[in-house]
């Protein structure tokens, strides 16, 4: 059985990461050349490695799924990137940046991890800047920030509301480049479908050419995977459509143990549900709060005239209106945590006062803001979001209040990986959303692009080369080895086991009742009783996949419909995973809520006493059977453990 | 409140780049006009499965107008028509009406060969981004952010030419096929800000002489490019590009 050590480097917090580096093992530029990384991703993370690795002379092969590294779903994020730059002169520092970043996930991080992420915070912005990002400036030329969640300094570096997009398009510049320069091997439309173990260490994947059909296998001294999160388990969720959690599971049912699948995060801020047909839903940036006023009705006669389209939210009086965040939290106001946002929006629906038809929405309003600043100065600030939101729903946020309502979409939980990112699994390592490391359970916003970035441009490029300084002399891995046959054989197999059910309901319809399970009982508010149940209709539910699904096609050629049946599979597994972690974490804390854990006023109540530890699930041989869990107990040396409070 | 509608929907389908591909053709009933283009065409190919069909194929992904994934030619225009200028999965079913015959094909040009159906090979705009399209920077080497001052304009035009998705409606909408827009965009980004007037003229020179290798056509300035930008890019870029690749030239 694999071991969790985390391997954090002794010294005080502060003095970790200089003294890993000035200690680790490097790789000479003559010996980099004769090693191969394989880098499954291009997001933020997978870029920015492949990237990185390749400038600095390993040989890399760098897969994605879509037909360009510039897709990956990194772009989609919105309002920005944190940095301790202290650029505001508002009292911003490492060890703030720090401290938030532990407080704001509920201190379930790990301490050390998440100092050399605000450590490294502002080389990023360095970084982007080099390559042309071109981040929003003040008239003086300066950088500009805003603040964000869980937070009170202005630290957020952003680019209109297309931050994500404008970071990934600079890694992607980056990457492009080392292709050019021949350092790194592009491979787009290509899934990866399993990982190759040779005597216990990664050594190559096996990847499905999404355009050929053809079964594909590739050798590596090592295997990087930033493959994502796996928020599409719900079907409804803000990630793109073809974000899954294949990879993460193919190394999970591998041997590399998964940790904390319980912690989901559920964003406050997105449009809410319109109907059964609906594909996935659209997040509306966190920046929003900043100048945004989160409110529903304080009458109930007036929630419910709001629900039967009787009258609209700027009929309500102002002394009609409860503002419930500034009301529960004044030191934080709109601005607490996306947990306490999501939950305290809940709290008020299931009390009956959302505000849209379906019982389960509330106003974001503006109007206030468009007072005290002006219409023009809004449009500078959110122009796009606004337009989004009005081609969607049909209706101008500048002249009525959004509706929101809170939905998935990050997954704080990940494959384990120590202090070097590596995972269970010696020569694999996991970076980006697809680890679990920073962000405790619960992650405050603008942090995803953080972390990412880090993890491929500044912590993963040094980590690496300790793993493979003692690789040098194993000559290039040689696809016809015993172990790769095996795997490509595996995959085929598990394919025409797929064709061969022969049932008759798509993909979709059974993703979509994956997705109901998972909400009801795996969602916002979960209990002992109802997750219990939740189990055994998953349990079911992975009966009538293998008994009634349906692949039209064949599989050869471009088939998206195999595709999505292979991704379906995995986010079963990965369900009952999720319900499995929610069922054994008998507390609250930060993403995870248990109602049976609650404090009177309705906040999460932790239990540091008994489950101050990341929980770590190991496959044991077959998707039907329950996994095991180890613990790898938090230490925390520098912050004191507390409860958390945005109230004062 | 959503009303509902019903219409006719031509689709293109064809089996790989060799193929000479067909419309086939289907009526569908009572879709709700708050659904999403994009979902009209999951609600069609869940009917089409389940008559043990295979589904039409065509490229989305994020659905909010971001990745450049989505990429139909719908009655004519790409990505549809919108308001405002959107991606095709920002675009909503009210913007058709009861009765209506919708005909979806795929980007159709030389440099950007059909892989399935609508699905086309764009692979070409990243063979152009890797000719020049970046700064030449070693990663964990650069100064602060605030040692290079940008005026907050010209960062903001920057800005601007930055926002480019690459999803080809550009040169899908050119009668040349000319992938000008989109190259002019990336250069302009880079030469409107300090970091990138380093490499400005080599850059200018090698992403033009890669989009030529590839079979875009050349620009005859119909203005086409710009009328569909789902991002408002516009050819003052294709203009400043000109400049650039003149200066470029002029020095050799």
């Amino acid at each position: 059985m694999a071991t969790l050590d985390s391997k954090i480097p002794a010294g005080p917090i502060a003095e970790k990461w200089s003294n890993y580096k000035a200690h680790q093992k490097l790789v000479n530029p003559k010996n980099k050349r004769k090693l191969d990384v394989i880098v499954v991703g291009t997001g933020l993370a997978g870029a920015s490695a492949a990237a990185s690795l390749g400038e600095m002379g390993f040989k890399v092969k760098n897969f994605c799924i879509q037909d360009s590294p510039r897709r990956a779903h990194s772009i989609a994020a919105q309002g920005g990137i944190n940095a301790a730059k202290n650029y505001q002169n508002d009292g911003d520092s490492v060890y703030r940046l720090f401290y938030d970043t532990v407080k704001g996930g509920d201190y379930r991080a790990r301490e050390a991890n998440v100092y050399r992420l605000a450590e490294v915070s502002a080389n990023i912005i360095d970084q982007c800047v080099a390559q042309g990002v071109p981040f929003a400036r003040e008239y003086g030329g300066m950088l500009a920030n805003r603040s964000f969640g869980g937070a009170q300094v202005s630290r957020t570096f952003y680019a209109k509301g297309q931050t994500g997009q404008q970071l990934l398009l600079g890694a992607y510049s980056s990457l492009m480049c080392q292709v050019n320069a021949g350092t790194v091997q592009l491979y787009t439309r290509y899934e990866m479908l399993d990982l190759v173990i040779i005597d216990g260490r990664a050594r190559g994947i096996i990847a499905r050419n999404l355009v050929t059909g053809k079964i594909e296998r590739f050798s590596a001294h090592a295997v990087v995977i930033g493959t994502g999160g796996y928020g599409n388990t719900y079907f409804l969720s803000t990630n793109a459509m073809g974000c899954n959690c294949s990879a993460a599971m193919a190394c999970y049912r591998k041997g590399a143990m998964f940790a904390n699948p319980s912690y989901v995060q559920i964003h406050p801020t997105c449009i809410p549900v319109h109907g059964d047909k609906q594909s996935k839903l659209t997040l509306m940036s966190e920046s929003l709060r900043n100048d945004g006023r989160i409110w529903v009705p304080k009458k109930l006669e007036d929630a419910k005239r709001l629900q039967k389209g009787e009258i609209q939210g700027k009929d309500i009086p102002e002394e009609d209106r409860d503002y419930y965040l500034e009301r529960r939290y004044p030191a934080f106001g709109n601005l607490v945590p996306r947990d306490v946002a999501s939950r305290a929006a809940k709290e008020r629906c299931d009390k009956g006062f959302g505000v849209n038809n379906t019982g389960l929405a509330v106003f974001l309003d503006f109007s206030q803001a468009i007072k005290d600043f002006g219409r023009d100065e809004i449009a500078a600030r959110y122009g796009n979001l606004f337009d989004m939101y009005e081609e969607i729903t049909d209706e101008s946020p500048y002249e009525t209040p959004m509706m929101i309502y809170p939905a998935v979409h990050y997954t704080m939980g990940g494959i384990w990986v120590d202090y070097e990112l590596q995972t269970t699994i010696k020569g694999l390592f996991a970076i980006g959303e697809c680890n679990f490391s920073d962000h405790g359970a619960n992650r405050l916003g603008a942090s995803a692009l953080m972390q990412g970035l880090a993890d491929g441009y500044f912590v993963l490029p040094y980590t690496i080369q300790n793993y493979l300084s003692d690789q040098i002399t194993i000559p290039r891995f040689s696809t016809d080895l015993a172990e790769f046959v095996d795997a490509e054989k595996a995959v085929k197999d598990r394919i025409a086991k797929l064709f061969a059910i022969g049932g008759k309901r798509s993909v979709d319809s059974i993703h979509k009742e994956l997705g109901h399970i998972m909400w009801e009982h795996v969602g916002m508010g979960r209990t002992g009783k109802g997750l219990q149940e939740g189990l055994e209709k998953l349990k079911a539910l992975r009966q009538t996949f293998y008994k009634d699904l349906f692949i039209p096609g064949t599989a050869e050629g471009v088939n998206v419909e195999l595709e999505k049946a292979i991704r379906l599979e995995d986010f079963i597994l990965m369900g009952e995973l999720i319900a499995n972690d929610a069922l054994h974490r008998e507390e609250s804390c930060g993403g995870h809520f248990r109602e049976e854990h609650q404090t009177e006023e309705g906040e999460a109540k932790r239990d540091d006493e008994n489950f101050f530890y990341v929980g770590c699930w190991e496959y044991q041989g077959s998707d039907d059977k329950a996994p095991v869990l180890h613990k790898e107990k938090l230490e925390y040396e520098a912050i004191k453990v507390q409860t958390r409070n945005y109230k004062n | 409140m959503a009303k509902n509608i019903s219409f006719t929907i031509k689709y293109w389908k064809q089996n790989g780049p060799k193929d000479a591909g067909h419309f086939e053709q289907r009526e569908m009933h009572n879709i709700p006009d708050d659904t999403s283009f994009l979902e009209m065409l999951d609600i069609l190919n869940e009917e089409l499965i389940n008559e043990g069909k295979e589904p039409f194929t065509f490229d989305h992904d994020c659905r909010e107008g971001i990745c450049g994934m989505c990429s139909l030619y719908i009655n004519g225009t790409p990505h549809g028509k919108t308001a405002t200028g959107a991606t095709t999965c920002q675009l909503y079913m009210r913007r058709f009406n009861d009765g209506d015959v919708i005909t979806v094909e795929p980007w159709r040009s030389a440099a950007f060969p059909v892989i399935k159906d609508c699905m086309v090979d764009r692979s070409a705009f990243d063979k152009i981004q890797a000719a020049g399209g970046y700064t030449t920077i070693r990663t964990g080497q650069a100064q602060d952010a605030n040692a290079i001052l940008i005026p907050k304009a010209d960062a903001d035009e920057a800005m601007d030419c930055a926002t480019c998705i690459g999803c080809g409606a550009c040169v899908a909408a050119c009668k040349n096929g000319s992938a000008m827009l989109f190259v002019s965009s990336k250069v302009s980004q880079f030469a409107l800000l300090p970091q990138g007037r380093v490499e400005a003229a080599k850059r200018a020179k090698a992403m033009v002489a890669k989009m030529d290798e590839l079979g875009f056509g050349n620009c005859t300035n119909t203005r086409a490019c710009e009328a569909v930008c789902p991002k408002n890019e516009t050819i003052a870029n294709i203009a400043r590009l000109n400049r650039e690749f003149l200066k470029a030239k002029l020095a050799d």
